[in-house]
């Protein structure tokens, strides 16, 4: 079983509440937030490994980022995948979600044949929760997301996918595409020996003249949507303080809340 | 909006071709009215399928009233909720029917929709961003080659024309505005919650059945379909929300709020960790980026920090009241109210001061 797993290094979202919006340049200020593996991208790599432990084959991580984001790509490894695939290009640079999955569904073909990929269902940053069905579609792949399990027998996969009102199960022949959630596993951790041996790991690294995607569809300039202005929600209220006794108090909170019509 | 070179625009599904502008210009203008895919669950149309027929009549008048809001059913037997669509908005009703939409398949459903999308040629596609709608989107948006905004969070028509979605990033922190300028439809997906509904009145309508080759994976099977039917009130019917978060502390104290929230006729909503922790069970009480949007009446949070994540999920509630023992929380600034204490001390109080009102 060869398992693709897409990891996107992001800002930690530990700090999101500090990210600030710059009035005059109107781009946000992230400086000093540490980058991480998405979150749900570690429940990707783990649903990978622990279907090679049973079928053997290999867990290949593709990031489309920057080659600052080395490091992050490392703990992947660390964690237990077999080889990287670092897709970086200047060209490549304001991809929107459709031409996100063309670079990646690109890369992924190059790299060989794969029975499965797996991606989280969304991003921490970004989290347009978009680019895994995309990839199944430039694949022409099945695809499923929103899974909370997940169980391979080595030619097939049996996913669990949560619905509003519950869930449903499918049964999926090989070659597929899968989006996870939280739900799906609790990722192991990376040790100190699994970051040793990451250094040894092949590390590939794919330009654009490396890969061919739909030529179309890549940066900015070959995504349909388009990003205008940033602002910061506004949330602001008054704030106004009541104090006294808990009585007090709670006659306050019970009359402002008749006021607002509540019976 | 100023084109100065040849652009490429993709009509229907992989067909690529070169034109010079004054075809582009017509091809992009031969894209008219907003199509809202209305899903079927529980059987009945999902209320975030009626609040954006809503959404579809406040753009349609933006529009001069010169577009027609179609609502597109996709499914087995859907058909009969077309006179529910006429009501919450729609002018035309498009129904897929077939034996093979029985189970939601991401292939089947995708051919389905970007099918009726192609033979329509829609402006703007408005699809709810419930679990279904949120695979779906992506799914239709690529096989037509075209944009999609993530969960929206306001649409817009500037004075120009031009459409304008807005999307959150970095867990509601940030608000991007998003334009698809050169592709068609434009297509946006919608949590619930985020726009409303509007009174149903009864009207008839026109219903088009609609069908198309459905191609899709035979090694692709459903094997189970589990339904969970709710117990408690939903969220987004609820008039006042009783929202808990972490710093409750423990399932037993869970309780207290139940018992809270139903002298106020309400509903529980909660925070990640506290689904996470277990003394809630039920998915859709958890509120912000990864739950639901709320605009109740009134908003009441206790123990609830105040993260991104959570408060871009209640901002368009009426009157919002939050009790926390840090004077530095949050979620105080985006309260009308605040009480920094104990809730132990405050929450048995409430209780008493409503039962005394009973
Ligand atoms: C403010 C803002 C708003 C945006 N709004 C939109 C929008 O409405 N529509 C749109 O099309 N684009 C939008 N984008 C662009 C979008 O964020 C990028 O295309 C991004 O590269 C991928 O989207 P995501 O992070 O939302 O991915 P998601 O679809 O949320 O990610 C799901 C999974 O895909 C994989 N994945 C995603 N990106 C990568 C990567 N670079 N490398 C490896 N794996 C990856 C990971 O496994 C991830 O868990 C927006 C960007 C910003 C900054
Ligand atoms: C990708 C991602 C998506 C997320 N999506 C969501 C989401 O959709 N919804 C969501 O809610 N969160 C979400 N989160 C989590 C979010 O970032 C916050 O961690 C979370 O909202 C905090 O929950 P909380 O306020 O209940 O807990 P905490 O942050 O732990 O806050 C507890 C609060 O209780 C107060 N407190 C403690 N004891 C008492 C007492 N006795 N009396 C009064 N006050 C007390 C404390 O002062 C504190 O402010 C997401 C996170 C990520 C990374």
């Amino acid at each position: 079983m060869n398992i693709a797993v897409c990891v996107k290094p992001v800002p930690d979202s530990k700090y999101y509440d500090q990210i600030k919006i710059d009035p005059v340049t109107k781009t946000w200020d992230r400086s000093g937030i540490p980058t991480v593996i998405s979150d749900l991208d570690k429940h990707a790599l783990e649903a990978a490994i622990s279907i090679k432990e049973k079928h053997g084959g290999k867990v290949a991580v593709f990031t489309m980022a920057p080659p600052t984001m080395k490091d992050t790509i490392m703990q992947a490894l660390g964690m237990g995948a077999d080889e990287a695939y670092l897709i970086s290009d200047r060209a490549f640079a304001g991809s929107d979600t459709l031409a996100t999955s063309n670079i990646l569904a690109a890369a992924i073909r190059k790299a060989g044949n794969f029975d499965l990929v797996i991606t989280g269902n969304e991003s921490d940053d970004g989290s347009t929760a978009q680019v895994s069905a995309q990839l199944g579609e430039w694949l022409e792949m099945p695809h499923v997301m929103n899974v909370t399990k997940i169980d391979c027998d080595g030619s097939s996969i049996f996913v669990t996918a949560k619905q509003d009102n519950g869930s449903i199960d499918y049964e999926i022949g090989l070659p597929a595409v899968v989006g996870v959630t939280r739900k799906v596993n609790k990722p192991r951790f990376v040790s100190i020996m699994g970051l040793m041996k990451a250094k040894q790991k092949p590390f590939n690294v794919f330009t654009a003249n490396d890969i061919e995607p739909d030529p179309n569809f890549v940066g900015l300039k070959g995504s349909p949507t388009q990003p205008g202005g940033i602002a910061s929600p506004e949330m602001g209220r008054k704030s106004e303080k009541i104090d006294g006794t808990p009585e007090e108090i709670a006659k306050r909170i019970v009359d402002e809340l008749y006021k607002a019509g509540i019976k | 909006m100023e084109i100065q070179e040849k652009k490429n625009i993709y009509v229907g599904v992989q067909t690529t071709q070169t034109r010079d502008i004054r075809d582009f210009m017509m091809e992009i203008n031969s894209y008219k009215n907003i199509l809202v895919f209305a899903e079927v669950g529980d059987d009945k149309v999902c209320e975030n399928s009626l609040e954006l027929l809503g959404e579809a009549n406040r753009l349609k008048t933006m529009r001069n009233n010169d577009s027609w809001v179609i609502a597109a059913m996709v499914g087995n037997d859907v058909k009969k909720y077309a006179p529910t669509l006429f009501g919450y908005g729609a002018d035309k009703v498009v129904a897929f029917d077939s034996p093979q939409l029985e189970n939601y398949r991401s292939d089947l459903y995708g051919a389905a929709l970007a099918g009726i999308i192609n033979a329509y040629h829609p402006e703007i596609v408005l699809i709810g961003a419930t679990a279904l709608g949120s695979e779906l989107a992506p799914t239709v948006a690529a096989k037509l080659r075209t944009g999609l905004a993530a969960h929206c969070t306001a649409l817009k028509i500037l004075e120009n024309g031009q459409f304008t979605q807005v999307v959150p990033a970095f867990g509601g922190k940030v608000l991007g505005d998003i334009y698809i300028p050169n592709h068609r439809p434009q297509i946006a997906s919608i949590k619930a919650g985020i726009t409303k509904k509007l009174d149903f009145v009864q009207k008839d309508g026109v219903v088009e059945d609609f069908s198309c080759e459905l191609k899709g994976f035979d090694r692709m099977k459903v094997v189970k379909v589990e339904k969970v039917h709710e117990t408690c009130k939903s969220l987004t019917e609820a008039d006042c929300i009783v929202v808990g978060g972490f710093g409750i502390g423990s399932k037993e104290e869970w309780t207290k709020l139940e018992d809270l929230a139903s002298l106020l006729n309400g509903a529980n909503g909660c925070t990640r960790p506290v689904l996470d922790a277990g003394w809630v069970s039920n998915e859709k009480a958890m509120i912000g980026t990864s739950g639901i949007a709320v605009r109740p009446k009134a908003y009441l949070g206790i123990g609830v920090s105040g993260a991104a994540h959570h408060t871009c999920g209640i901002k368009d509630s009426g009157l919002i009241i939050s009790i926390n023992k840090d004077e530095n929380a949050p979620i105080f600034a985006c309260s009308d109210y605040k009480v920094v204490a104990d809730y132990k001390k405050i929450v048995p109080a409430l209780i008493e001061e409503l039962k005394s009102r009973k």
